[in-house]
């Protein structure tokens, strides 16, 4: 009989290994899923893992990678924390539509205008606008006491169906034929999220995601609210008597998590989507919270993970238009990364025993 | 000499690490009460659940009764006549008494014969209750009470009781020795788990005294010392707290007729509460569990908001400061309850240092952390109150509750309060370690802070305070100076017995 027994203390050990079980156990269990589908597996697995770093053509794929990444790494950092203290943000994809939407706002009120201030200006809007959108949530769950997990998931309809509203309608492109759609930022110097070396797909959500890992490492390690944070999750009581606000916590974790959705939006409506477009959203809002606890909620392995997940993105693309691998089986492949995390990730906390059965 | 009803024998039962029980023998005769005596951690509770049948000896053999005796479940021990009540109840607050005791057994009667039932054992043995109150609106005495008549109901030739009169006042005590008596009069035997001693010299025939799972004794109480037995539990001699001559200061801290409804549907509400304390002075609050302690420790420690003139601090209206706030002052608490409230179990106690520690302790700048400071102050709390662990980088959890009791109560007192507030400072503590820390709270008086004491052990409060008040359904009766009070006044300022208009006994 399999018994489980609690771990006095968290181990060390299986806190860093499991996230490697959990890949190892998805490239297992992912590969006879694409045997099923009469694909060869260690060609899908080597397809989606190799090819996009290490094939001759990875000089194209490697710049994708960071484009890929960044927004997920940027996402899931802001989402760590709230999930840190038992704070729930599952809307970060509608932050993310709000905060490419007020980005991208801005920069069409100004067309044609050329000037400096303007990107920073839509930077601002992005984060403003996303940080607006994750109040809405915070707001009632502090004044209302609603489920932030609800509120914040359906805001993402509403979020999607604004999206679609103003690529039919505010912001579409005068000059585009009536086609939905805005006009293409990458065509617009001044509000273009150009790439910072050509070639590399550095841009400047990228500089944004590594400062926000910077930013979260030294809250989360260095500074009181961090403490209070962690304090929070693990002991809500105790973080009571230590005096923590709970309504301030669910702000401030809602807002920045908001916050940092809405910037990758920006950054990604101005940089390589360049248009607000009906089907803008690509859903990395919901993979970033995958990433967050492939990323064991630390600051530095979410940048891990977010790395990891864009390549199985980025592979994922090769292998549907080299092997004809159907989407949902990519998706399905990224799902099960997340479903052997958790599974495995009760070896940190217990002990599995094999032991005889005892007299009942 | 009566008839032999239960004979342990070698009973030995190792866990992972420690070895609960060894060779411990004890023979329980019918119609006696039987102690078991013990510190915490000496094997007590270890034993009684491998009578039970909820563990599984593994050496040693019982004998009930003349014949062989291993149940292998509750279920068995139940039929074989062995009953046990519980320190604490497993009974449900929605529902009725009668429906409470029909769930415990293997083939109810119906509801009516069962009422009948009750009543019948209520009145024999002197336990008055109805049959029909909402489990809910009882007191703990009471609760007790229905645990005991499940029991009686299965006409037990053993009663297994566990630390029975930790809830009750001194009346409940007296009315549940008087049934107890009644049982054994019948040739019921009863085993009897206590550290309090003066009760088992009244109550008890026999004693056995465990230490570290061994059995180190036994005796006759009514012809023992109070003070020999504690020596047997404890392996050495004790050591009592000094109380030097102490010099009152100014008040402190007071509370004026503060009342607040309870934040949840299990609270209990403050009513109209005034209180005062004095520098150089430890006021002892008593009380039954669950009549307002842990709400009056929270509208302390500010986790409770209340009128801001409610509580004042040195003059000074507290009663909207934020718990730092409250600390920065010099107003300082810790909470019963340990893991999960006074400390995070997952945290290192260098994290668990700092969670009341960064005001008073500068272990902050703006904001930004000190590790080094923090550590340090983890480092000289578990030097100064001794605290066995492998280092601060261990988890609270990983902790024995005596030791992370010392470190809680060491982290508040090594901030050099003004104010100390203390609920059950002592609990599951051993008695080395509760005779250090009841010292702390004594040399922390005398150094002229004021330090309120709300603890549930009357020896305890008796033994260290200066003034006595007690908390009954959430209200503070006036307090009155520890010498000289008798133990009826004790007993009548905690609400005397609870739900009784008449003790029939």
């Amino acid at each position: 009989m399999l018994r489980l027994e609690k771990r006095p203390q968290p181990s060390r050990l299986w806190t860093y290994l499991t996230p490697v079980l959990a890949v190892v156990l998805t490239m297992l269990c992912g590969g006879l899923l694409f045997s099923f589908l009469g694909k060869d597996p260690v060609l899908a697995i080597r397809t989606i893992f190799w090819e996009p770093l290490f094939s001759e053509f990875a000089f194209y794929y490697r710049p994708q990678l960071l484009v890929k990444g960044a927004p997920l790494v940027l996402i899931a950092i802001g989402l760590s924390l709230g999930f840190k203290a038992g704070i729930w943000n599952i809307g970060a994809e509608g932050q993310y539509i709000i905060g490419a939407l007020c980005g991208a706002g801005v920069a069409l009120a100004f067309y044609p205008m050329e000037a400096a201030f303007i990107f920073p200006l839509m930077v601002l809007a992005g984060g403003l606008g996303g940080w607006a959108w994750a109040m809405i949530p915070a707001f009632l769950k502090v004044r209302f006491g609603t489920n932030e997990i609800l509120v914040s998931l359906m805001l993402v309809y509403v979020a999607e169906q604004l999206l679609a509203s103003m690529s039919l309608g505010l912001l579409k492109n005068p000059q585009g034929f009536g086609f939905p759609g805005s006009r293409n930022l990458q065509q617009y110097p001044s509000a273009h999220n150009a790439e910072l070396i050509a070639g590399t797909g550095m841009h400047w959500g990228v500089v944004a995601a590594l400062i926000a890992v910077i930013f979260a490492y030294v809250l989360l390690n260095r500074h009181m609210q961090g403490f209070y944070i962690r304090l929070t999750g693990d002991a809500p009581r105790a973080a009571r008597f230590a005096g923590v606000s709970p309504t301030r916590l669910v702000l401030f974790c809602l807002g920045v998590s908001g916050a940092l959705a809405g910037l990758a939006g920006l950054f990604e409506v101005a940089g390589p989507s360049g248009v607000v477009s009906i089907d803008f959203n690509a859903g990395y809002g919901f993979t970033a919270i995958i990433v967050a606890f492939l990323g064991r909620l630390h600051p530095v392995g979410i940048l891990m993970a977010g790395g990891l997940m864009a390549l199985t993105y980025v592979g994922g693309d090769i292998a549907q238009s080299k092997l004809g691998l159907p989407k949902a089986a990519i998706q399905l492949f990224q799902g099960m990364l997340l479903f052997f995390l958790l599974a495995v990730d009760l070896t940190t906390n217990y002990r599995i025993r094999l032991r005889r059965k005892e007299a009942s | 000499m009566s008839e032999i009803l239960l004979q342990i024998e070698g009973l030995t039962k190792a866990y992972p690490g420690v070895v609960a029980n060894a060779d411990v023998s004890l023979t329980i005769r019918k119609g006696e009460v039987h102690a078991l005596l013990g510190e915490n951690g000496a094997g007590k509770s270890t034993l009684v659940k491998m009578i039970y049948g909820l563990v599984k000896p593994d050496s040693g053999q019982m004998v009930l009764r003349g014949a062989p005796y291993a149940p292998a479940q509750p279920r068995a021990a139940r039929a074989a006549g062995v009953a046990m009540v519980f320190q604490h109840f497993s009974l449900f607050d929605a529902l009725d008494v009668a429906e409470n005791i029909a769930l415990g057994m293997e083939t109810p009667p119906p509801m009516r014969s069962l009422a009948q039932q009750i009543r019948q054992v209520s009145e024999t043995y002197g336990l008055p209750l109805d049959p029909y109150r909402t489990v809910g609106e009882l007191s703990a005495g009471e609760r007790q009470r229905v645990e005991i008549i499940r029991c009686l109901l299965q006409s037990p030739q053993l009663l297994i009781m566990d630390e029975p009169t930790s809830v009750l006042t001194p009346q409940e005590v007296e009315i549940l020795f008087e049934t107890l008596r009644k049982l054994t009069a019948e040739g019921v035997a009863i085993l009897y788990i206590s550290h309090k001693l003066e009760e088992i010299r009244a109550l008890c025939d026999a004693a056995t005294i465990l230490r570290q799972g061994r059995n180190v004794g036994t005796c006759v109480p009514a012809q023992t010392q109070a003070r020999d037995m504690a020596e047997m539990m404890v392996g050495s001699t004790l050591h009592t707290p000094a109380r030097g001559p102490r010099t009152m200061g100014d008040v402190l801290l007071a509370l004026n007729n503060l009342s607040r409804p309870s934040a949840s549907a299990f609270g209990t509400a403050l009513k109209n509460i005034t209180l005062s304390v004095q520098a150089g002075e430890v006021l002892g609050i008593g009380g039954v569990a669950g009549n307002g302690q842990d709400e009056l420790l929270a509208v302390l420690s500010g986790e409770l908001l209340t009128p801001a003139d409610a509580v004042q601090f040195m003059g000074q209206p507290i009663g909207q400061a934020t718990p730092q706030a409250r600390r920065r002052l010099g107003l300082l608490c810790a909470p019963e309850e340990r893991l999960g409230h006074a400390a995070a179990p997952d945290m290192s106690l260098v994290e668990n240092a700092l969670l009341t520690g960064v005001q008073r302790k500068g272990l902050a700048s703006r904001g930004f952390l000190k590790w080094g400071a923090a550590r340090r102050f983890a480092e000289d709390i578990i030097a100064r109150f001794d605290v066995r662990t492998p280092g601060p980088d261990v988890a609270a959890r990983a902790l024995s509750g005596g030791n992370l009791q010392k470190f809680v109560i060491g982290r508040e007192v090594m901030q050099a309060p003004k104010v100390l507030v203390v609920n059950q400072p002592t609990w599951g503590v051993d008695a080395a370690a509760a005779a250090a820390i009841r010292q702390a709270l004594l040399d922390l008086a005398a150094g002229g802070a004021a330090v309120l004491v709300i603890s549930q052990d009357l020896d305890e409060l008796m033994e260290i305070s200066d003034r006595f008040a007690a908390l009954n359904e959430g209200r503070l009766s006036p307090a009155k100076p520890t010498t000289g009070l008798s133990v009826d006044e004790i007993g009548l300022m905690m609400g005397g017995a609870h739900g009784m208009e008449v003790a029939h006994v």
